[in-house]
């Protein structure tokens, strides 16, 4: 079936396609948003259950493979110490994320430049400046200003509370003499455009029932849909089509009946993210472009980082906040920066872990082998169950081609379409980053009086930023779009997720992949007039 | 309900390894893992963790030869180490899922001296903290790298 051509098709309705979306709407084109997930139904989320910890294991797992919803599409990254983890639905993996809202730093985007490896971004964090801010508005920041490491900010609502976990490690790391400040969150923590302020569910990663965590299914859609952008449901886009002269004309896809239809479009917008759009543009290959779409360079799906968390935690003797508060609370900046005496380029930033509810301590705990089985599980359990404290360096990932997304050539997800295949191996330079974290955190956990210390190198199930596989740059053999986030091969043709990350920094990235979707919606905004010269 | 998936040996045998795990406590005034209540709820809500615990007690099976409550003390330390050792993903998921049914019934919870209730409406109250422990911080100079290159 062919629908009424649309001025503007945007896929995917997470993290960067509800800004994009947003940002356009007020040219009054007509925008069309196809998400191959539905809307959220809070009333439906694990915090509102007793069995809240249980789906985490299940049907509120991070990972789609596991997950397995009629929405995700399965990922083969069994060649992967890191396996993929995201979330498929309106508001997309920001549904399911910690909130966590660090920015890369100015340095982020020269990395050659300053350290001499990959390569500097086409843009600079100036250009990015306003977005930052405009986007920390839309999401609703809470934090503190005036964090001498990092990047100023200006949070609309104050810091979360430091509780009980915070104290206990701002103490350790004043007793080091290292870096440590209130992280910048999207937990609303006072009443924010018609969100309700964070009452600590603790279960914030899994979807937040009170809805004070911010996913663009209460933050940017109600603004965009009132702007009168559309968002169609359940339609699985399975490849974008181009006519002869070389142009996008739209994308197939399967509706929620999976019956195939073709939507027209002026311009197409690739939001899928740094596994699904390179999924999308290898499926996308035609006879004029046998190697995918906007694939000249040969670089799409190629560079993928991850960040690579090395994690360490232990007990102290202090009572922690378990799973009574949001997940984290601060950040360290104190190894953001290259210090080469360290033995490796680049850094990390440290995200502190505030502690686990009962069920998630005693899985973790048996796993490690620390939480006995027999007559002594019960003295151990409750010494360990709201005592612990987590260190994990978020460590910066250098893009490097054999990393990459490609096409499997036999898994296929519930409509046929090819499954992205991960093939990824940690680097030496991120070896040596992750095991200067490991030792760091063992002496910020030491320096707490914490016991019973237990490390995850790498978090396995720990591939949240999906970065690098269509990267961003002014060279059409170096990259696959240019600096404002157009395709160097398809004029009409637009990518504005994690993937066009040139460099990955070392913070969580969703705040920069929206201040980047909001500035090249800004950038087609200046350029309506001759968007496709 | 995945009760029907079970044959009864696998039952008998999970609810000895769910003891051997978690037994009853006089000290803390809790049930064992082998409760009859925290059994029903784990073959109630077993659902897609049937198969791995299904695979797990198979394997149980295997290396125990007989049923796992008929063997004395140290046979079934022994099976239960042999176990644990090599019986992959699917051992893990029966573990867990022993656990994760422990650890939310009421006479657990009570014991702990958590709340019987789902997190939401209700929330938390979280304190403040002492934040005169960021004073330290806020006096150190701002230190933000922007145009230096690294010196090797």
């Amino acid at each position: 079936m062919k629908h009424e051509s649309v001025d503007v098709l945007i896929i995917g309705a997470g993290a960067s396609g509800a800004a994009v979306a947003w940002s356009l709407a007020d040219t009054r084109m007509h925008i069309l948003c196809l998400d191959q997930g539905d809307w959220m139904k809070p009333s439906e989320y694990p915090s509102t259950g007793r069995d809240w910890e249980a789906k985490f294991y299940g049907d509120w797992s991070t990972s789609p493979n596991i997950r397995g919803r009629p929405e995700d599409y399965p990922v083969n990254d069994d060649n992967s110490p890191i396996k993929v983890v995201n979330f498929n639905g309106i508001g997309g993996s920001t549904v399911m994320y910690t909130a966590h809202w660090p920015r890369l730093h100015p340095s982020d985007f020269k990395v050659k430049t300053l350290d001499g490896v990959a390569d500097d971004w086409p843009i600079d964090y100036d250009a990015l400046t306003p977005f930052f801010e405009e986007n920390d508005r839309m999401m609703g920041v809470s934090g503190l200003s005036g964090d001498p490491r990092s990047p100023l900010t200006h949070p609309p609502m104050p810091p979360q509370p430091l509780g009980l976990s915070g104290p206990v490690i701002g103490k350790a790391m004043n007793k080091l003499g290292w870096h440590w400040w209130p992280s910048d969150t999207t937990v609303a923590t006072m009443d924010y455009e018609g969100r309700a302020r964070c009452i600590n569910l603790g279960h914030c990663t899994p979807a937040c029932a009170q809805g004070a965590k911010a996913s663009t299914d209460i933050t940017y859609w109600p603004h965009a849909i009132r702007a009168g952008v559309e968002v169609r449901t359940h339609c699985r886009v399975r490849e974008i089509t181009t006519s002869e002269d070389g142009m996008a004309s739209g994308v197939i896809y399967y509706d929620k009946d999976g019956v195939e239809q073709f939507q027209p479009a002026e311009v197409v917008i690739v939001a899928c993210n740094g596994v699904g759009t390179p999924r999308l543009l290898l499926n996308s290959k035609s006879e004029r472009f046998p190697n995918g779409l906007a694939n000249s360079s040969g670089l799409v799906g190629k560079n993928l980082m991850f960040h690579p968390y090395a994690q360490i935690y232990g007990f102290v003797k202090e009572p922690t906040d378990a799973n009574r508060a949001p997940p984290t609370c601060l950040w360290s900046k104190e190894f953001y920066d290259t210090d080469l005496s360290r033995g490796f380029v680049r850094g990390y930033g440290i995200q502190f872990g505030r502690g686990a509810g009962p069920v998630f301590e005693a899985v973790a705990s048996e796993q490690k082998g620390i939480l006995p089985w027999g007559a002594d599980h019960h003295r151990v359990f409750r010494r360990l169950n709201g005592h612990r404290i987590g260190v994990s360096a978020i460590c910066e990932d250098l893009p490097e081609e054999h990393n990459r997304v490609t096409l499997d050539p036999v898994l296929k997800d519930g409509h046929g379409i090819p499954a992205p295949k991960i093939d990824y191996t940690i680097s030496e330079n991120s070896r040596k980053m992750m095991d200067h974290g490991l030792a760091r955190g063992r002496e910020i956990l030491e320096a707490a009086g914490a016991t019973d210390i237990c490390i995850n190198n790498p978090i396995p199930w720990g591939g949240w930023h999906l970065l690098g596989t269509a990267r961003m740059g002014t060279d059409p053999a170096r990259s696959v779009v240019n600096e404002w986030g157009r395709s160097h091969d398809v004029k009409n043709l637009f990518i504005v997720d994690g993937s066009v990350f040139v460099t990955s920094g070392g913070a969580n990235p969703t705040s920069t992949i929206q201040a980047i979707a909001l500035y090249i919606a800004d950038q087609m905004k200046q350029r309506l007039a001759n968007l496709f010269d | 309900m995945s009760e029907h998936k079970l044959t009864q040996r696998q039952r008998d045998d999970l609810r000895t390894v769910a003891a051997m795990i978690i037994p009853a406590s006089d000290e803390y005034k809790v049930p064992g893992a082998d409760d009859a209540a925290i059994q029903a709820d784990m073959l109630n809500t077993l659902g897609r963790d049937t198969v791995p615990v299904v695979a797990a007690l198979d394997h149980l099976a295997r290396l125990a030869g007989e049923p796992l409550a008929e063997l004395d003390q140290a046979q079934r330390d022994k099976i239960a180490n042999e176990f644990r050792a090599t019986g992959g993903a699917a051992a893990a998921t029966l573990v867990r899922v022993v656990l994760q049914c422990y650890y939310r019934d009421d006479r657990v919870l009570r014991s702990l001296g958590l709340e019987l209730r789902a997190p939401f409406p209700q929330g938390y109250v979280l304190e403040q903290g002492d934040w005169s422990l960021l004073d330290r911080v806020r006096a150190r100079q701002r230190h933000l790298r922007e145009r230096i290159p690294a010196t090797i």
